[in-house]
């Protein structure tokens, strides 16, 4: 008895093709939280609980220009992306949402460019 | 001046602190680490440096060179055995001494870090700084970088300051201790695990035979 190839399962490539790509949009708000963690001294529920319109600058007493200055030198780390002068606006920085979506964008040009970070 | 635990004992640590905005949110764990070591029976110095905490002097006249001469000076002074240098200590730790150094970071980031908050806090103000601007002035004359008045000549040496590479430290990194890195901090902390764990590693490797 033989199989006909037409009638084989069709399996989805895409995770397979998304491997190669940028670190998955989940990846990075994962990481981005554990640098908020960190910077903010919270527990991990708490900021878990950040939604996209959680406010930052401006909204936390503790979050002043020295600590979003670590905050992004550790994005630079751990993120292996480049912030430009020019990047930093007051929008980026008012919302969780507002850093996340930066930091996706500033994810996926680091990996287009090859890396530039390094 | 320095803050020491000295019982003249055998095992004796030079401690080398973070540096600018990072030694004050490291400060009262890298003591807690001392504690730790005290109890563990290792005789433990922490300097001041020039310009930095009670020192008479002014930090815009510092030089990074001079901070590696006072380190080195500091390790004869209590014949240190071993070295400690936390984050940007790592770059005036005196190469010969064997020891550790914990989260080593670069003059170079340490510079953008400050300059960045430079910038924000104009920003803020509604003037319009650049990184690059800022650092050709700091270049010759000197610049206050969040609060911290840093000469030329210190300026330009931290812009490339990097670790001794022959030095004989080996590298702690933050995963070898677990949780976040207290210089991260917006605002000063401790971690009493963080502190057990680090004083762990460095006694291990001090009491060995």
């Amino acid at each position: 008895m033989t199989i006909e190839p037409a009638k084989e399962p069709v399996v989805a490539r895409e995770p397979a093709v998304e491997a190669e790509l940028a670190p998955a949009r989940s990846a990075v708000d994962a990481l981005l939280r554990d640098i908020l963690r960190d910077v903010l001294a919270l527990e991990a529920d708490l900021v878990a609980a950040f939604s996209g319109e959680t406010g930052l600058f401006g909204h936390l007493p503790e979050l002043d220009s020295m600590a979003v200055a670590s905050l992004f030198t550790e994005m630079e780390d751990r993120l292996g992306i480049i912030i430009e002068d020019d990047d930093v606006d007051g929008e980026m920085l008012e919302t969780y949402g507002g850093l996340l979506a930066f930091a996706q964008v500033k994810v996926i040009i680091g990996h287009t460019d090859g890396g530039a970070s390094n | 001046m320095a803050l020491v635990f000295d019982r003249q004992r055998e095992h004796r640590l030079l401690v080398l602190p973070a540096l600018f905005h990072e030694a004050n949110n490291m400060r009262r764990h890298t003591v807690e680490v001392m504690r730790r070591l005290d109890l563990s029976g290792i005789d433990s110095f922490l300097p001041d440096f020039s310009g930095c905490n009670e020192s008479l002097q002014s930090l815009d006249t510092q030089t990074l060179v001079g901070w590696r001469a006072a380190a080195l000076a500091a390790a004869a002074y209590f014949r240190a055995t071993h070295v400690l240098a936390i984050r940007a200590g790592c770059l005036l730790a005196p190469p010969a001494l064997p020891g550790w150094r914990y989260a080593p970071t670069t003059g170079t980031k340490v510079v953008r870090s400050l300059l960045r908050a430079r910038m924000i806090a104009a920003r803020e103000a509604g003037q319009a700084e650049s990184i690059e601007g800022v650092s050709a002035i700091a270049r010759i004359e000197g610049v206050d970088l969040a609060g911290w008045p840093i000469g030329a000549a210190m300026f330009s040496a931290l812009e490339n300051a990097v670790a001794n590479a022959d030095s004989r430290q080996a590298a702690i990194d933050q995963d070898d201790i677990g949780g976040g890195g207290l210089w991260l901090r917006a605002e000063p902390g401790e971690d009493a695990e963080q502190a057990d764990m680090l004083a762990a590693l460095v006694a291990m490797g001090m009491l060995e035979p």
